[in-house]
């Protein structure tokens, strides 16, 4: 998948990497705010990591060998902008030491697989893997379409590249100046092979390699995993769940309850005689005002519930109505606190 | 099932590497060339004697000069232009056509063959038996892309044989790339070798305790479990220079020596290859 130089035009490699070049800074700058002084050996060492991991040929089903980009193992174990600069970096030195992928192409191969492919990757692979244990098969599977997904994802990102170069470009007498073959052939013709080999090298390789973490360091799975359900989020919580459900199913109990809430006055009960009485006798037999006070009339119309007295007006049964208040009322709740808590995440995220 | 897991073996009359042979095989070519390209950086020849930085910016600009062209006239004569610099530079075309032509010719000439007769166009013969038609347009597409391959890929070559590792990275930190970038590049370059060496030890320790083949899952568990360590030992190594590079006062800024300077042969061909580029693509060669 490493395109060589003449496959694309000068504007295209321009534009794949005018596109990857603010992936790369915002890479930086986050792994930057993680790692500060750890940042340059890290990378370094993950960037060197990446190139040899290249070289491992693997044995697939079927008698084929192929080998991994690898970028579903750096997505999941460094998180997916880690994996931008690794791959980017090793993907750098490969062009011009090692002249595997051409100088000019190195922005549109790094936007295949250095950001496409990883990126693809560690979402088909956080999907999959939710908060399952560090140690699951679950995350083994995730892994593995991961990298099926994740490489497929880069392949087809390049075959497109590929594919409108005859659109573009010709020269005076009509022959295509770079990549000859367009859209309706580019595009089978590269995905068949990442389909059936390359895409599988990827999966066997995200797989296998999640594997063998869980046996030997499951805590590099735990740096991407924000939400690692190591005990079981849900066994740990559950009961709280189901106490919250039983609670809101006996909330009709508060319509027993006899007399007002002190101090839960509204501005018309003070012009009920029968709720003036109940103020009184709540109040030590000390009589309410006979108005309703100034500041309670002002600020009383300034906002109006919109489900008043726990009772939906589309309800007629009251029950129903304070049960169907309490699932509103906590799911709100819980609704303000999923943001705040994403809020958070965003300003920690994931390197 | 009956492949073996290393050494070379007959199978069914074929000699056949195993993995972890062709693995250290890979593992050995690549600091072969690296140590080679330190060996044809110290020639006395002629790109060799050019500023690294000057280098670095004329031939990147003959590369885009040989994307850019639009006639297979003008891309063979960039063709012969690098092979020209090769010579004068000490650079066997032995070793040109071994590690750069056969190979770039093989990958695209496979690439772009079907394009002789899928790419529409005037038909200048035909297949014998088949009688497929091989259209002109399909035949220049065909060799625009293998001329491009061939000249680009020899242009860079002739960068990393004639430049050492480190003054290309210095090179680009004066062209502005930023130093943190660059001293990533150098290191990254230096633990290449590092995990190649330890990778090499994974395979060849694997290699003497094996007496027999392996099958198709055993094979990949190998690999795997390699992979794995490999992992492991690079992130430890990560901490451990860390703590070194910390230990010696480093707090996070790169500062590089800039030690080049320039003479006027530096600059004339700086302009030369300026000119040639500036012609191709102002003049739509």
């Amino acid at each position: 998948m490493h395109i060589p130089d003449g496959y694309l035009s000068p504007s295209t490699c321009a534009a794949t990497f005018a596109m990857a070049a603010p992936f790369w800074y915002v890479a930086s700058r986050k792994v930057k705010s993680r790692l500060h002084t750890k940042l340059v050996p890290l990378m370094a060492v993950v960037s060197a990591f990446s190139f040899v991991v290249m070289m491992f040929n693997l044995p697939l089903p079927g008698g084929t060998t192929g080998h991994a980009v690898g970028l579903a193992i750096a997505a999941i174990v460094l998180g997916p902008w880690a994996a931008v600069l690794s791959i980017s970096i090793a993907l750098l030195i490969q062009a011009v030491f090692f002249g595997d992928g051409g100088i000019t192409a190195i922005g549109a191969n790094c936007l295949n697989m250095a950001i496409v492919g990883p990126f693809v990757a560690y979402f088909v692979y956080q999907a999959l893997a939710g908060r399952s244990e560090l140690t699951s098969v679950r995350r083994v599977v995730a892994a593995g379409v991961a990298g099926y997904v994740g490489i497929n994802a880069a392949a087809l990102l390049a075959a497109i590249e590929f594919g409108i170069q005859p659109m573009l470009f010709h020269d005076a007498t009509g022959a295509p100046l770079y990549a000859p073959y367009p859209l309706a052939i580019a595009v089978p013709a590269m995905m068949a092979g990442h389909l059936a080999i390359a895409g599988i090298a990827e999966a066997v390789a995200g797989a296998g390699l999640v594997a063998v973490l869980q046996r030997t360091e499951p805590e590099l799975l735990d740096l991407t995993a924000s939400h690692p359900a190591t005990a079981g989020r849900w066994r740990e919580t559950r009961a709280l769940w189901f106490g919250l459900g039983l609670i809101m199913l006996l909330s009709p109990l508060g319509l027993l309850a006899a007399g007002t809430a002190w101090g839960e006055w509204g501005a018309a009960d003070f012009a009920d005689p029968a709720v003036r009485q109940e103020i009184a006798a709540a109040s030590g037999n000390v009589a309410p005002p006979e108005g309703i006070p100034a500041g309670l009339e002002r600020l009383s119309s300034v906002w109006s519930a919109p489900i008043p007295d726990y009772a939906p007006s589309f309800l007629k049964n009251e029950h129903l109505g304070y049960i169907l208040s309490a699932v509103m009322g906590s799911g709100l709740v819980l609704l303000v606190f999923a943001g705040i808590g994403a809020l958070r995440d965003r300003r920690s995220p994931t390197v | 099932m009956d492949d073996p897991a290393y050494g070379v073996c007959t199978c069914r009359g074929k000699k056949r590497r195993g993995l972890v042979e062709t693995l250290v095989f890979g593992l050995i070519g690549a600091e072969n060339h690296s140590l080679e390209a330190e060996t044809t950086s110290g020639l006395q020849g002629v790109l060799q004697g050019f500023d690294p930085r000057i280098k670095v910016v004329a031939l990147l600009t003959l590369i885009i000069a040989a994307v850019s062209t639009q006639r297979l006239t003008v891309l063979a004569m960039m063709f012969a232009l690098a092979t020209g610099l090769a010579v004068i530079s000490k650079i066997r075309i032995v070793r040109l056509f071994r590690q750069v032509w056969l190979g770039v010719l093989v990958f695209s000439g496979i690439i772009v063959l079907p394009a002789v007769f899928i790419v529409p166009g005037e038909a200048i013969a035909h297949l014998p038996v088949v009688g497929w038609a091989i259209t002109l347009q399909g035949v220049r597409s065909a060799a625009f892309v293998i001329g491009r391959a061939e000249t680009a890929a020899t242009l860079s070559l002739l960068l990393v044989l004639t430049t050492p590792w480190p003054h290309v990275l210095k090179a680009l930190s004066s062209l502005g790339v930023p130093a943190a970038v660059v001293a990533v590049l150098g290191m990254t370059y230096r633990y290449i070798f590092v995990l190649m060496q330890s990778a090499l030890q994974m395979a060849e320790a694997r290699q003497s305790r094996l007496i027999g083949p392996l099958d198709g899952p055993a094979r990949r568990a190998l690999m795997m479990t390699m992979i794995g360590t490999l992992l492991s030992k690079t992130l430890a190594l990560g901490s451990d220079v860390h703590a070194a590079m910390v230990a010696r006062g480093y707090r996070g800024e790169v500062r590089l020596l800039d030690d080049f300077r320039t003479k006027p042969a530096d600059w004339v061909f700086l302009l030369a290859a300026l000119g040639i580029a500036a012609t191709i693509i102002g003049a739509r060669l």
